[in-house]
Parts: structure tokens; C-alpha cells; sequence
């Protein structure tokens, strides 16, 4: 049903574009847009590669330091006290105005990307891993309590499991948010990636161009949302069912 | 192997708007591979001193001991039932059955292959590799019985096991346990509010009346086992019903006047 709906929108887009005579400049109908990807199709693949490199790479980070994070929040009431509120603040900053700031420090490379990226995924990632931990159901708790468990085996057996539903609804919502991170990086300065190819092909016209980066960029958010939710699929199918 | 006692027991829970009391002047002796049903009213205190026994909570006042030894934490040798099956979704059924041997490091092998034997006699087999959520209620909680018996317990803590499950598969489960108790005596504490289920089941009953939560009598029970459930039709089990269920309304009739006065 989405497809028809899409299909008959591009229809009508089309049709409109053409009706109006509608200069390809301003609004270029689906069919320009198609014969441009087809024409730029080297073009577009490398700068897509780029930008999900950025992705991934921004992402998987937030992964590695934010559930650590999460965990140690959980276990200790000092840091959640002192960390927490420096994780709000840091997430009440626009990213756009970090952006620039980190070309300013560390250049034009992926890094600054990889770093917006990590930025946008981290606290979402972080807020979710630690309501997951800590919302154990008391009777899992007090079952493994009274098997004499240790903190640890509390852990690995119990609150980790649990929490894994919600790490990965963290995890949906960092992704979508991922993509959003690497354009704005490439907005404020880059050589590659589709953030920086729509920025070029916009100033120079060439709209379908940019309409085409910007197709492959949306494609790309809901291909790497469903690679998650297929993963979940796997790792953690509890989750799906309550 | 332990006699459990309990010694001028009470509990009050503290918030910060009251203090409630629990329990008060709780004294019970039960000894090994005894089958107790501890029954009354809920706000009782049942559970809690359940609870207690298992060294889940601590007491306020008094005193636990298993074998003259004081007791303020869970033991290695009380497996517990919870009145949800709290079976962790995921594991298959065999590895939450597994789950205790894992965390009280008994041997794998062993405890795999006692795993299966308590399958075959709770009736679970095929079902080894399925998910929890995949079984009916009456199946999930028959895991949790599996799972408290894996580690070969003295003491085996039953907190309203049954109460969720349908009068029919409710009736089953409780012959049922009485045959594996029968096979493998241990102690058995066993909570519940229904009063045939804890005369069907005990050598004693405990009967408790609320507000505050204390024991009101303990009634021995002398009817012969193994039972089954035409024993509810014996003359006897009709006089013991009526002198729980006399026991316990008496209790209810103090607390309410208490209530109404206070």
C-alpha cells in the first residue's frame, strides 16, 4: 500500500512539473531526477559511500561508549548525578553550531563528520540503555537474589538481557538521527559525501542532481532502520513480542 | 537437614506517611520434609513471612534459624516459586530450568540431564527447546517448579504458585506437586488464600488472620495420603475447612471492628 501511495504522488509530480512547464531548476520532474542518478551514478555511489562510512562509523562509537556509559550510570549513583546533567547540556546544543567548530579544529576530513554523528546518536543511545537497566522486572530480580547471584551474574543474566528491547529502540532512534549528523557535518565543510554533493549541486543549479542525493540519503536512513529492526529480529526477539 | 524457626518474628514497613505492621509475635517450628500451607486474607502478612523464611526480606524483630543456625539471607538449600512464573524470555525452557544450576555453579552435565527427569515428570517433554511465551499458563508455572527443583533443594518456598491459573489446571498442579513431594520429600512452604487447595495439600496448616498479620492457629491435618481430590468428599476434610475458614473469619471480624474504631 505505501508503494501505490508513492507511486501515485510521483505521478502527479510529474504530471504537475509538466503541465506547468515547471523550469528544472526550480523543481525538476522524477523523470529528470532518474535520468540524472542514472548519469551521475559514479558519482553518487562514492559520495554515498562516504556519507555511510561517516554513519557507521559515528554510530557503531556511540554504541561502544554510550552503553558502557549507561551501564556505569546504572551502577552508580555519583555518576549519574554528576554525568547526567553535562549529557543534557550536551544534548540541548544545536549540533549546526558544533559543526563548524569541529572543521575549525580538526579540518575537513571524516572526522569532524564521524564526531557530529556520534554526537546526535550518543544521548538517545545513552537514555535508553540506562531506563532499560533500570527498569529490570522486580521478579526476575528477586529470583536471581535468591539463587545467591552475584552483581555480576545479576548482570550478564538478568539486567542486560532485559535491557536489550530497549537498547535497540535507542539504537531506531539514533539511526534516523545518524544520517541527519553526517549532512550536517558535510554542510559545514567536506569534500565528499551526499551532504556535500546536494550543497554543490544546488548552488549550481543542477537540482535534479541534489533531489537524486537527496533520494539516496532518505533510502539510506530506512535501509539501516530496517537493518536494525532485523537484527533485533535476531538478537533480541523478546522485545518485539511484549 | 534444616528445621525451620521462626522466633517471636514481626515486620513493619516504614514509608514516609506510615509505618504499617505486617506481622507480629509470629512463632513457628517446621520440620524437615514437612508440607506447610501457610493461608488467610491477603494483607495477611503471608507472603511476607515467606519472604522472611527465605531470607528475601530481614525482620524487624526476632529471629530465623535453620538447624539452630540464624538465617538473614537466601540460603543455597531453598528454592522458591513465585506466583508469577518469572521465566526470563530469553531462554528456551530448558535453560531457564537451567538457570540456578548456572548461577550456583552446579555441575552442567548432571544438572542438564535432573533438567530432563523433571521434565518427563511435570509432563513438559517436547517442549525442552520451545520459548516461554509459546506455553499456557499452567505450562510456564510447571517451568518455574522445574526450575526451584533443579538444584535439589531441602527447602522449597511456594508463594501462591497457582493463584493465576484456572480452578482445573490449578487442581492438577497441586496433585501433581503432592506426587513429586511424595517421590522426593523435602520441606515445602506453601502460601495460598484458597482453603481446600491448603488442606488438600498440608500436614499442617497455618492459618493467619490480617491486620495485624499474626498467626491465628495451626491446625494439623490427619488425612491420608497419597491424596487425591476425592479427599475433599471425606467428612474430615469438611470439619477442617470449617475450622480454618471459622479462624480466619474470626480474625477479619476483630480487624474490621478495629478498623471501624480506629
Amino acid at each position: 500500500m505505501p508503494i501505490v501511495t508513492l507511486l501515485c504522488l510521483i505521478a502527479i509530480w510529474e504530471a504537475l512539473v509538466r503541465w506547468f512547464g515547471i523550469q528544472s531548476w526550480l523543481l525538476p520532474a522524477p523523470s529528470e531526477i532518474g535520468r540524472m542518478a542514472i548519469e551521475w551514478r559514479r558519482e553518487l555511489a562514492w559520495h554515498s559511500a562516504v556519507t555511510l562510512y561517516e554513519t557507521a562509523v559515528g554510530f557503531g562509537l556511540s554504541l561502544l561508549v554510550g552503553i558502557p556509559l549507561a551501564v556505569a550510570v546504572v551502577y552508580s549513583r555519583i555518576l549519574q548525578n554528576t554525568i547526567y546533567p553535562i549529557l543534557l547540556a550536551l544534548q540541548s546544543m544545536p549540533k549546526v553550531a558544533i559543526a563548524p567548530l569541529l572543521t575549525l579544529w580538526i579540518g575537513f576530513g571524516a572526522l569532524p563528520k564521524i564526531i557530529v554523528v556520534f554526537l546526535v546518536c550518543f544521548f538517545p543511545i545513552v537514555v535508553a540503555t540506562t531506563s532499560g537497566l533500570a527498569t529490570v522486572r522486580p521478579v526476575f530480580l528477586e529470583l536471581v537474589q535468591s539463587l545467591c547471584a552475584t552483581s555480576l551474574q545479576v548482570f550478564i543474566k538478568v539486567r542486560f538481557p532485559s535491557a536489550m528491547p530497549s537498547i535497540f529502540v535507542g539504537m531506531k532512534i539514533a539511526i534516523t538521527l545518524a544520517v541527519i549528523g553526517a549532512v550536517i557535518g558535510e554542510f559545514v565543510g567536506a569534500q565528499d559525501g551526499l551532504g556535500y554533493l546536494i550543497l554543490i549541486s544546488s548552488t549550481q543549479s543542477r537540482t535534479a542532481l541534489a533531489f537524486a542525493a537527496l533520494v539516496l540519503l532518505t533510502l539510506m536512513s530506512i535501509v539501516l532502520y530496517y537493518a536494525i529492526e532485523i537484527l533485533e529480529h535476531f538478537v533480541a526477539p523478546w522485545g518485539a513480542r511484549r | 537437614m534444616p528445621t525451620i524457626e521462626v522466633k517471636d518474628l514481626s515486620k513493619t514497613f516504614r514509608s514516609r506517611e506510615r509505618t504499617t505492621a505486617a506481622l507480629i509475635d509470629v512463632n513457628l517450628v517446621i520440620e524437615q520434609n514437612e508440607f506447610i500451607t501457610l493461608v488467610g486474607p491477603s494483607g495477611c502478612g503471608k507472603s511476607t513471612l515467606l519472604k522472611i523464611i527465605g531470607g528475601l526480606i530481614r525482620p524487624t524483630q526476632g529471629s530465623l534459624t535453620y538447624d539452630g543456625h540464624a538465617v538473614d539471607r537466601p540460603q543455597r538449600s531453598v528454592g522458591i516459586v513465585f506466583q508469577e512464573p518469572a521465566l526470563l524470555p530469553w531462554r528456551s525452557v530448558l535453560d531457564n530450568i537451567l538457570l540456578p544450576a548456572e548461577i550456583l555453579g552446579l555441575g552442567m552435565d548432571e544438572s542438564r540431564k535432573y533438567a530432563l527427569e523433571l521434565i518427563e515428570l511435570t509432563g513438559l517433554t517436547g517442549f525442552e527447546a520451545h520459548d516461554p511465551h509459546e506455553l499456557s499458563g499452567g505450562m510456564q508455572q510447571r517451568v518455574a517448579i522445574c526450575r526451584s527443583l533443579i538444584s535439589k533443594p531441602a527447602v522449597l518456598l511456594m508463594d501462591e504458585p497457582f493463584a493465576a491459573l484456572d480452578a482445573m489446571t490449578r487442581e492438577d498442579l497441586g496433585l501433581e506437586l503432592l506426587r513429586i513431594w511424595d517421590q522426593d520429600k523435602k520441606t515445602v512452604i506453601f502460601v495460598t488464600h484458597s482453603v481446600p487447595e491448603a488442606i488438600l495439600l498440608a500436614d499442617r496448616v497455618v492459618a493467619m488472620s490480617a491486620r495485624p498479620g499474626r498467626i491465628a492457629k495451626i491446625i494439623d491435618i490427619n488425612l491420608p495420603r497419597p491424596r487425591t481430590l476425592d479427599v475433599e468428599f471425606v467428612d474430615g476434610f469438611r470439619d477442617y475447612s470449617v475450622q480454618v475458614r471459622s479462624v480466619i473469619d474470626q480474625g477479619q471480624k476483630r480487624g474490621t471492628a478495629k478498623a471501624a474504631v480506629s
